[in-house]
């Protein structure tokens, strides 16, 4: 079976989008899980943009990546706000200290 | 020779954003998420999503990048700690799983030619997407005003509520204080 050029994209948002996930995974600092976040948004970013291709209708597929993009971004800005706010409050930005939750 | 160039463009971004997942400090993780950005950029315009691209390479190579250099110089570096919460084996496991699954429902992708003619952004994002518009410029407005809300210092809460009149008594008491102590002294 040949590699056509839209399964190469595919395949290389497969890889950003498991990377991304694992980083989540196994992170723990607040800021360093926002990053990894814009990794797995952009890999979902090329997703939309390759299925509006496959699917004829370009368009749609930017449209959608487009509202996914400034979405994210407020989610980036807020999220760094608190992280500053955080480690003003608490002196730290380890997930695993700043929980208060116990189980 | 198309497929090589997509092939490349994958591995690139997707080597930055590894080296921003591992990268002990945070500087550096953020220059290679600005890698990974410039290598999107680049796969969305051989797509042929050129609006996207620009989007994309100003907001994501540029205006995140400089925010999170902002918040590194206001907030320091902390000492990364590299033991992650579930172990490191589970976590690859679940990934490759969750990998696995989606080369198995989706790959290869089905092309569908459309047989209606191509259909500009702009008509799609002003037509047929307009609630789509207003999310966003909601989402804008609701993300400034929650920085502003965030990131403003407010003042001590005792200074701040804290009448004219009694400040004045704590000088006159202070003063008397002062006075008390250097006829002591004498």
């Amino acid at each position: 079976m040949t590699l056509t050029p839209l399964n190469a994209v595919f395949l290389g948002v497969i890889l950003l989008l498991v990377i991304g996930f694992y980083g989540l995974l196994i992170t723990r600092n607040l800021i360093k899980i926002v990053l990894v976040l814009q990794i797995l948004v952009k890999a979902v970013v090329v997703a939309l943009v390759l299925a509006g291709k496959a699917s004829g209708n370009l368009g749609l597929g930017q449209s959608l990546a487009a509202t996914v993009i400034v979405a994210d971004t407020i989610v980036a800005v807020v999220a760094l706000a608190l992280a500053v706010q955080v480690r003003r409050r608490v002196g730290t930005l380890d997930l695993a200290k700043i929980s208060t939750l116990r189980g | 020779m198309e497929t090589v160039d997509y092939i490349l463009l994958g591995l690139g971004s997707a080597f930055c954003a590894y080296r921003a997942m591992i990268s002990k400090h945070l500087l550096p993780s953020t220059l290679y998420l600005a890698g990974v950005s410039a290598l999107v950029t680049v796969t969305l315009y051989l797509l042929g999503a050129y609006e996207v691209a620009v989007i994309e390479l100003s907001v994501g190579a540029g205006l995140v990048t400089v925010l999170l250099v902002y918040v590194l110089s206001v907030i320091g570096e902390d000492v990364f700690d590299p033991t992650s919460i579930i172990p490191k084996p589970l976590a690859f496991l679940l990934v490759a799983g969750i990998g696995g699954l989606v080369i198995w429902m989706a790959y290869p992708l089905t092309i569908h030619p459309n047989t209606n003619g191509e259909v500009l952004l702009a008509e799609v994002l002003w037509k047929q997407r307009a609630l789509d518009v207003w999310v966003q410029v909601a989402l804008i407005f609701s993300g400034v005003m929650g920085v502003l809300g965030l990131l403003s210092e407010k003042a001590h809460p005792q200074e701040q509520e804290m009448p004219v009149h009694e400040i004045h008594a704590i000088h006159d008491e202070h003063a008397v204080a002062v006075q008390i102590e250097k006829e002591i002294h004498a």
